[in-house]
């Protein structure tokens, strides 16, 4: 019998909350509070509680670690490839009016939502790199540690 | 006096009690806590201070994650930390009192809360908060200097961040370093278990120290099980590529 029955019945039902409400923040950004680094680290740590309460090994099959590392990487080259389309469509590096000539401020729409999901990849995915490498160094937490 | 006053020196009063706190205590588990603490009150004032932005940053960064990544590092070290001699703690205090004398004596330069005619109000602030508007629809002015007025700013955040994980990845390894790291108090071998050196400062013959007998029994079980599993990963992407 599992002793923290309680937690997990409770994480259990957060989680989900925990990484739409980190959507929501992602794709709200342009009207409220929020952006990629604020949805990417709240992404984040949706994952870390479910490591936190089920074990690494289980957060590991959920979100494995080459994600991570995938996700580094995609994080950092969507923004810089976000730059570099806006040079090849004539315009200056991350100048997103260029995107659409006739309406700047839709271009600049795009840019942002492009460069913020950068932002979240990059965010979301070093936050739990971090977490892997130093959680998967100790032994398990013992009951008394609670 | 306005109620955001007596809010804010509230705040900053309990700033100031859970600072002293973090400095007497000697449990550093309790230490951590009282860092995610402090980050959450800190994120409160920047509330009052109308900076939500910055809040929604320091509670999810400074009371989440940090406070996560903080009790992962204390797991590899000691639970306690030791007692500093007082000898020890006269340079650190001269540096600290001279630090706060020269802030203290820089409050006179600093522009009034709320100033509009101060730097941040006045320049190319101002312009951001006029040219939003018209140039890219938005009305959250924060997002629009972040990503569009400041996109070379973030970009160089984003390396920044990216370059962090890297750092970390290359010393530790997404899987701690694939478990192949051992830790060698004097030079001795200590075991298969992948225990840091900080437990095991009691030499060859003792491997925990009578204050841990736990975490020594449950290490010994999980080498076998988590060692498998791992190549098993390998073989399977292996397989893959082939």
């Amino acid at each position: 019998m599992n002793p923290h029955s309680i937690l997990r019945v409770v994480s259990k039902f957060l989680i989900p909350f925990i990484a739409v409400f980190a959507f929501y923040v992602q794709f709200h950004g342009d009207f409220g509070p929020g952006g990629g680094f604020q949805a990417g680290v709240i992404l984040a740590a949706s994952v870390i509680l479910y490591a936190l309460i089920f074990g690494l090994d289980a957060a590991k099959k959920a979100v494995p670690p080459s994600w991570v590392r995938i996700g580094m990487m995609i994080g950092v080259l969507l923004y810089g490839g976000t730059g570099v389309a806006t040079w090849m469509l004539g315009g200056e590096f991350l100048n997103y009016g260029v995107f659409t000539p006739d309406h700047p401020s839709h271009g600049q729409h795009y840019g942002i939502l492009l460069v913020e999901l950068g932002v979240l990849f990059a965010v979301a995915s070093v936050m739990l790199a971090i977490f892997y490498a130093f959680g998967s160094r100790q032994a398990e937490l013992s009951d008394e540690d609670w | 006096m306005s109620p955001t006053i007596i809010l804010d020196i509230g705040l900053i009063t309990m700033l100031l009690v859970i600072a002293f706190a973090i400095i007497r205590m000697r449990s550093l588990f309790a230490v951590v806590m009282l860092q995610g603490v402090y980050s959450l009150v800190c994120a409160a004032w920047f509330v009052t201070l109308d900076a939500v932005d910055v809040a929604f940053t320091e509670a999810a960064v400074g009371a989440g994650v940090s406070t996560v990544l903080m009790l992962a590092a204390m797991l590899l070290a000691d639970r306690e930390s030791k007692e500093v001699s007082l000898r020890r703690q006269i340079a650190p205090i001269i540096i600290v009192v001279m630090t706060g004398l020269a802030l203290f004596y820089a409050i006179g330069d600093m522009p009034l809360y709320g100033d509009a005619n101060s730097p941040v109000n006045s320049h190319v602030g101002a312009d951001y908060l006029k040219l939003t508007e018209k140039d890219i629809h938005i009305p959250n002015v924060v997002t629009a200097v972040l990503a569009s007025y400041r996109g070379f700013d973030t970009f160089g955040e984003t390396v920044v961040i990216f370059a962090a994980g890297l750092g970390v990845l290359l010393l530790l390894g997404l899987n701690g370093n694939a478990g192949k790291w051992r830790a060698k108090p004097n030079g001795v071998r200590v075991g298969r278990s992948p225990a840091p050196a900080a437990r095991l400062k009691a030499g060859a013959s003792v491997i925990a120290p009578d204050a841990m007998p736990k975490p020594k029994a449950k290490v010994a079980p999980k080498k076998p099980r988590g060692r498998p599993r791992k190549t098993a990963a390998k073989k399977t992407t292996t397989n893959k590529k082939a």
